[in-house]
């Protein structure tokens, strides 16, 4: 998790820092934070201990990045939305929804021939509702991947 | 009053001190250039390629230890510093590179010389900047000197676009910078030095292997203060030459791919090694996994990315050279190593370091015998990169703190000329040889006009083997001898000088040396010698690719090599 100055270009900086030092992001989401002026990406990578230290460390170079945490380890709070197009014919649109009820997802748009799902939760969550609606047909997915806080009064 | 973005940066870069800029004009930076008139305290030196202005800034940066400036041009003239500024980052050169950019409005638009240079320097500087707002331009350039200069130095680029130089604005030049990300661990921890101390107390058969960040620091007196107290033998990078002396009983010279034996083997047999202000280059470790098996490591830095990047560390100490070695050697005891130095000294007979060996042709070791006789090593040596760089870190003995100005990292051929131009004029009263091979020396040949023209007084000494020497010594070991496009054909670079008003003499033989540098010496100005040498003499020992330090080659040990590797050097 790292906070950023909010300035043009730091986006590129971060992702062509990972790209640079061959490190694979699984995925990226970045947004506004408590700081004005200050935004808050959660990086997901995939590494051992010291591969993710080092990727901590070269961040920490970049002089737009103000702060850089590694929260793997510690007590945190995890969310991802997702948009779930998926096909739905008269004879399977209930069962899609209780489905959808299930998850405490929800249906955001109905056409015919489709419902869009909304979803947020962990990733596990994202992954098993998915996983369900794929036996109707999933037409389109968009995840934004996850964002994270720690839990508690850190920080 | 109000002030053009082009007089804001011309009064800027005096508030910060500069004094020499190195650059070359161009549409996109004339407003820059039409202020430098009303500012006769900057001096602008008229290079002729812009890689020459940042070859130039880097080796002014080094041989003053401040930013070195230079200027280019938007699209062409700011991908022609690209090459200069990956240098200046790998080798840890404060540098600020100012380079103009299209005017604001047609920025996106593919203009005429329009290139994203801020988007290209990313991996290579250590911040970059657009400047977008004239009201920007003085903060921005306070930060750029204080990032490039602090710290790991590093180079900082900013780009202005043609507008913002004659936009106008108030002109205030902040006291100080505001950057909430960016903090320098400058002392050591006090635990971390403490654990440090209590292994270097224990150690046995220590080894300090010493970077460029003792002379980043100019950490030169409580380096050798420590070496002498703990008594630990000290191998260097290339960069590392010349932060302690060459000829002290202590020094082991360079270590690394073309290493001296003894500071391999010391190296590879300790059971600590301290490593100062260095990353743990490949050229230096060679095989990593194989790299010192025995050694504990102690690693100095102030960089916290460089620990463990490379090879697992057992001490981290994270801080600025000096203050930790003066912290350091408060916790050291006063120690000898008799076994370790006698069993150091046994390398040394065995794998002799800087003997020339007997020989009728014009040897590149014996040269740089002699000019390091001749100017009693009281001179900046500058080089290119290859075999020349090689000799000169191997056969120049460095007793002078600081006397080596060298492109390691990038390792780009060219760098001699420019960059020696640079250390003269950082350092106009002292000696300054610029050593360089006659296939690099070829790529910033131009840069000769701005010697005659500024009147650089650098000596230049090419080391004409007519061929890629380097390229060539590889395709010999490691490729059968294929000798694929290594052979040079060579102007005749005495007429080359004498058409650029430099003077020069060509030396065959090897009685013709010594007369030639002391020629070299006493004339004022520039002076040009084109050594023609022994075309396939290599530098020895190697360490093939892939081979740890132990198992270094050099031709009059073939046999004891491949009894001991069980391959023959022709094999990698």
């Amino acid at each position: 998790m790292a906070l950023v100055e909010d300035k043009p270009g730091v986006l590129n900086r971060v992702a062509s820092l990972f790209r640079r030092r061959s490190f694979n992001i699984e995925s990226l989401a970045v947004g506004g934070s408590e700081h004005p002026g200050l935004s808050r990406m959660t990086i997901v990578a995939i590494g051992d201990s010291a591969q993710i230290e080092q990727v901590r460390k070269q961040l920490e170079k970049l002089i737009n990045v103000v702060k850089v945490s590694d929260i793997t380890e510690g007590n945190m709070v995890t969310r991802e939305l997702a948009l779930i197009k998926v096909k739905a014919a008269a004879s399977t649109r209930s069962e899609i929804m209780q489905i959808v009820s299930i998850f405490r997802a929800n249906i955001v748009d109905v056409a015919p021939g489709s419902v869009t799902v909304e979803v947020t939760g962990d990733e596990d969550k994202v992954n098993s509702l998915l996983g369900l609606l794929r036996d109707f047909g999933v037409k389109e997915v968009s995840r934004t991947g996850r964002i994270a806080l720690t839990r508690g009064s850190s920080s | 009053m109000k002030k053009t973005g082009a007089q804001i940066l011309c009064e800027s870069l005096i508030k910060e001190g500069v004094e020499v800029i190195f650059g070359i004009l161009g549409g996109s930076v004339l407003p820059i250039y039409d202020t430098f008139p009303q500012y006769p305290q900057l001096r602008h030196i008229l290079v002729r390629h812009e890689q020459g202005a940042a070859h130039a800034a880097d080796g002014y940066a080094r041989a003053t230890h401040r930013a070195g400036v230079c200027i280019a041009t938007s699209g062409p003239g700011a991908t022609n510093l690209v090459t200069g500024i990956a240098c200046a980052y790998m080798d840890s050169a404060p540098m600020v590179a100012i380079t103009g950019q299209v005017a604001r409005p047609v920025i996106g638009r593919d203009a005429f010389q329009e290139t994203d240079i801020t988007g290209i320097t990313i991996p290579i500087t250590k911040h970059n900047y657009l400047v977008t707002d004239v009201r920007e331009l003085a903060r921005t350039i306070k930060e750029a000197f204080h990032i490039a200069q602090t710290g790991r130095p590093g180079p900082v680029l900013i780009d202005i676009p043609r507008d913002v130089q004659q936009e106008q604005t108030d002109f205030v030049y902040p006291d100080k910078v505001d950057l909430p990300g960016y903090r320098i661990v400058s002392r050591g921890h006090p635990a971390q030095i403490k654990k440090a101390a209590k292994l270097i107390n224990e150690a046995e058969q220590p080894v300090i292997v010493a970077g460029r960040g003792v002379i980043i620091s100019q950490a030169y007196d409580e380096f050798k203060e420590f070496a002498e107290k703990a008594q630990i033998p000290v191998a260097h990078t290339l960069l590392g030459l010349s932060c302690f002396p060459g000829d002290h009983i202590l020094d082991l010279g360079m270590m690394g791919m073309h290493g001296t034996g003894s500071a391999n083997m010391a190296v590879q047999n300790a059971d600590l090694l301290i490593a100062v202000g260095m990353r743990f280059d490949d050229r230096a470790t060679a095989n990593t996994r194989e790299f010192a098996p025995n050694a504990r490591v102690i690693h100095i830095d102030i960089d916290p990315a460089e620990i463990g990047k490379n090879v697992p560390v057992d001490v981290p100490v994270v801080g600025d050279i000096k203050s930790v070695l003066t912290a350091l050697n408060e916790e050291v005891d006063r120690r000898e190593h008799v076994d370790w130095l006698s069993q150091i000294d046994q390398w040394r007979c065995e794998y002799p370091s800087q003997d020339v060996r007997q020989s009728n042709e014009l040897l590149p070791q014996y040269i740089i015998r002699q000019i390091c006789e001749a100017t009693r090593g009281d001179a900046l040596m500058v080089t290119g990169v290859g075999q020349n760089q090689m000799f000169v870190a191997r056969y120049f003995t460095f007793t002078r703190p600081d006397s080596l100005i060298s492109a390691g990292g990038l390792g780009p051929m060219g760098f001699e000329l420019p960059a020696a131009i640079g250390v003269k004029i950082g350092r106009p009263d002292e000696a300054v040889w610029c050593v360089a091979g006659d296939g690099g020396f070829q790529m910033t040949i131009q840069e000769l006009a701005t010697v005659t023209q500024e009147n650089v007084a650098v000596k230049i000494a090419i080391m004409n083997n007519r061929a890629l020497g380097m390229v060539r010594q590889w395709q010999e070991l490691f490729y059968s001898q294929r000798y694929v496009d290594t052979k040079l054909w060579n102007p005749d670079f005495i007429k080359i000088a004498e058409a650029y008003e430099i003077p020069g003499v060509r030396v065959k033989r090897r009685e013709e040396v010594r007369p030639a540098i002391r020629k070299a010496m006493e004339d004022p100005g520039p002076f040009l010698i084109d050594f023609f040498i022994e075309p396939e003499e290599n530098i020895y020992p190697i360490v093939p690719p892939g081979e740890c330090l132990a198992r270094f080659f050099e031709p009059s040990r073939t046999e004891t090599w491949q009894r001991k590797s069980g391959v023959s050097i022709t094999e990698f």
